[in-house]
C-alpha cells in the first residue's frame, strides 16, 4: 500500500513517464498483476503524475515480443486500454503495433485511438529506416501522435529476437517525416548511447527518452549538451529506481528548474495530442 | 548493520572506454557528503586494465592520501604476478580496507588456483576480497573490451575453496546473486556479500525479492561511482515496499573487529 502522506521522492510538480510497460493475463507471468501494482505504487512514491504505457502483445508467451501476432497485438492493446480504464487519473496508453501488416496496423491504430490511446509504440519488427513504416507515420502526423520507437543504441548487424533500430535508422525515419515527434527509446536501455547522441544532434524531431537501467555518469550531461533540455523526455521503462536516480541527478548536474520542468513533463505535454493529460498544458 | 556506513564499490581514475566526469578523490568526497555516506573503499579504475597493478596502486595511495580519514584504499593484487605477496603486504602497510581482484580481466577460469591462493592470503590478513562482475552493460562495450562479465561459477568456486576470506561481489544483478547464493552451502554463504549498485528495483522488485529470500545480512552498500550515478542505491532503498523500508544492510566496518 502506498504511503500517500509521504512527499514525492522526485519532488513536487508534474511528472510524466513516457516509457512505462504493463503486463496482462496472457503475458505468461503469474505475477503480472503484482508487476502492474508495483509500477503504480512506485510511481506514487516517486511522484509520477501520468504513466504512458504499452503492452507488447503477450510479451513472448504466444508470439515473439518483437514480432507480435495480430491476435496478441489486439490482446495486448486491449489489456493496456483496460488499465487506462481502471486508472483514468494516472495512466495513458500507447498503441503497440507490428508494422509488417500495414492494413492491420492502421486499423488497430484507429481502433485504439477511438478508445483513448494517445501515441504509437513501435518496437523491433521492422527497422525504422524501412519505408514500410511510412503509412503509420502519416497516420501519426494526421492525429498529432508521437511515436515511441524502441532503439538499440548503436545496434549490431544482428540481434537475436528482434530487428532493432538505432539512432541512424530513426534519423532516417525522422527526416522522411519531419512533422512527427519521434521518441528514441531508452538511451540508458542498452547499447552505446554516445553514438546515439552524436547521430541525433541535428535532427530536431527526434526526442531522447531517458529511461532504461543504464545510469552511466556523463550520459545525462552529454545528452543535454547534444540536444538541449527541449528534446529530452523522462521515462523509467522497466527499472523505476534508475528513473528516480536520473531525476535526482538532473539537480546535481545543474539543470535549471525550468529545464527540469521541460524534461519532467512539459516536452511530453507538447508532443502528445492536446488534452492527453488533463490538468497539464505545456 | 545500517544503510550507509561504507560505499564498498567506489573508484577513482579514468576509464579507457569513455570519458567520466571528475573521477577524482576530491569529487568523491563531495558525492559522499551529498549521499550521506561516511566512508568509501576506493579502487583505482585504470589499474583494472593494467597487467602489473603495482604502479596503479601507488597512484591510488598517493591520490587518497589527503582524504584518508574517509577514503580507504582497495588496491589490486594480481596473484599470478611475480611478487604479489609483497604487493599484499604493502596493502596492509597502507591500511587497505580490501583487495580488488579481476579474474575475468586476467583471463582466469573459474578454477584458477591463484585466486584461491590470494583469498587465503587475504583471509590471513583480515582483508575482504572484492570481485567485480562488470563495469558497464555488456551491450555497450568497446570492441577491444572482451573480458566479459565475471561468471557466477568463479565466485562459487572461490567460496567453495574454503579459504576463509570474505568475498564481496560488486555490480551483480539478481541472476548472478541467486546463482551464487543458492549454489553454496549455508556455511559457504556466510562469507559472501553483494553490493547494491546493480540490483533492479520496482516493478520487478528484484531488490525486495533478494532481501526477503536471501536476507539483508548478505548485502552491503555500493554505488559504483564514478561509472554509475551514485543515487541509484538510495533510490532503490527509498522505493522498497513498506515492510522493508527499515531494512538494515551490513556494515563492513564491523568486520575489522572480528
Amino acid at each position: 500500500m502506498t504511503d500517500a502522506r509521504a512527499a514525492p521522492l522526485a519532488g513536487p510538480g508534474p511528472l510524466i513517464d513516457v516509457h512505462a510497460h504493463f503486463y496482462q493475463a496472457g503475458s505468461g507471468r503469474a505475477s503480472w498483476q503484482a508487476l502492474n501494482a508495483s509500477r503504480l505504487e512506485a510511481g506514487d512514491r516517486i511522484g509520477v503524475t501520468w504513466h504512458v504505457g504499452s503492452i507488447l502483445g503477450s510479451w513472448g508467451a504466444t508470439s515473439p515480443t518483437y514480432f507480435q501476432s495480430p491476435d496478441d497485438t489486439v490482446a495486448g492493446n486491449d489489456a493496456m486500454l483496460q488499465v487506462v480504464d481502471a486508472e483514468r487519473r494516472r495512466v495513458r496508453a500507447w498503441v503497440a503495433v507490428n508494422p509488417n501488416d500495414t492494413r492491420f496496423a492502421l486499423d488497430e491504430l484507429e481502433r485504439c485511438r477511438a478508445r483513448g490511446a494517445i501515441g504509437i509504440k513501435l518496437a523491433a519488427a521492422r527497422r525504422a529506416s524501412d519505408r514500410l513504416l511510412d503509412p503509420l507515420m502519416r497516420y501519426a502526423k494526421d492525429q498529432h501522435f508521437p511515436v515511441l520507437h524502441h532503439a538499440w543504441q548503436r545496434r549490431p548487424s544482428w540481434v537475436p529476437g528482434q530487428d532493432p533500430s538505432d539512432a541512424l535508422d530513426l534519423c532516417d525515419l525522422a527526416s522522411r517525416h519531419p512533422g512527427v515527434a519521434i521518441l528514441l527509446a531508452h538511451i540508458g536501455g542498452g547499447g552505446d548511447w554516445s553514438h546515439t547522441l552524436a547521430a541525433v544532434r541535428d535532427v530536431p524531431n527526434v526526442y531522447l527518452d531517458l529511461s532504461g537501467s543504464g545510469v552511466d555518469r556523463g550520459m545525462l550531461d552529454q545528452a543535454l549538451e547534444a540536444v538541449g533540455a527541449g528534446r529530452l523526455v523522462w521515462g523509467a521503462d522497466i527499472t523505476m529506481e534508475t528513473g528516480l536516480a536520473k531525476l535526482w541527478a538532473l539537480d546535481v548536474i545543474g539543470v535549471t528548474p525550468a529545464d527540469q520542468e521541460a524534461i519532467r513533463w512539459k516536452n511530453a505535454a507538447r508532443i502528445f495530442p492536446a488534452g492527453a493529460f488533463p490538468g497539464l498544458a505545456a | 548493520m545500517s544503510h550507509t556506513t561504507v560505499d564498498v564499490s567506489a573508484l577513482i581514475g579514468a576509464y579507457p572506454f569513455r570519458e567520466l566526469p571528475h573521477p577524482d578523490a576530491g569529487t568523491l568526497i563531495g558525492v559522499l557528503d551529498r549521499e550521506e555516506i561516511p566512508r568509501a573503499w576506493v579502487g583505482h579504475l585504470p589499474t583494472a586494465f593494467h597487467r602489473d597493478p603495482g604502479k596503479g596502486n601507488e597512484s591510488l595511495y598517493r591520490e587518497l592520501a589527503p582524504y584518508r580519514s574517509r577514503l580507504d584504499p582497495a588496491p589490486v593484487v594480481r596473484p599470478d604476478w611475480p611478487g604479489w605477496e609483497e604487493e599484499l603486504v604493502r596493502a596492509v602497510d597502507e591500511r587497505a580496507a580490501a583487495i580488488r581482484a579481476y579474474p575475468a580481466h586476467w583471463g582466469f577460469g573459474a578454477h584458477h588456483p591463484a585466486l584461491a591462493a590470494l583469498a587465503r592470503a587475504c583471509a590471513s590478513m583480515q582483508l575482504p576480497i572484492l570481485l567485480t562482475v562488470r563495469f558497464e552493460d555488456s551491450r555497450q562495450r568497446h570492441a577491444i573490451d572482451v573480458a566479459g562479465d565475471l561468471p557466477a561459477a568463479t565466485v562459487r568456486e572461490l567460496a567453495r575453496a574454503g579459504t576463509g576470506a570474505r568475498i564481496v561481489v560488486i555490480a551483480s544483478g539478481r541472476a548472478t546473486i541467486e546463482e551464487v547464493h543458492w549454489g553454496l552451502t549455508p556455511e559457504e554463504r556466510e562469507l559472501v556479500w553483494y553490493d547494491t549498485s546493480w540490483i533492479w528495483g520496482p516493478p520487478t522488485d528484484d531488490f525486495a525479492h533478494l532481501l526477503r529470500s536471501i536476507g539483508a545480512r548478505r548485502f552491503v552498500y555500493g554505488t559504483g561511482w564514478p561509472l554509475r550515478l551514485a543515487q541509484v542505491t538510495r533510490a532503490n532503498l527509498a522505493l522498497l515496499p513498506p515492510d522493508l523500508r527499515d531494512v538494515q544492510l551490513v556494515d563492513p566496518m564491523e568486520w575489522r573487529n572480528t
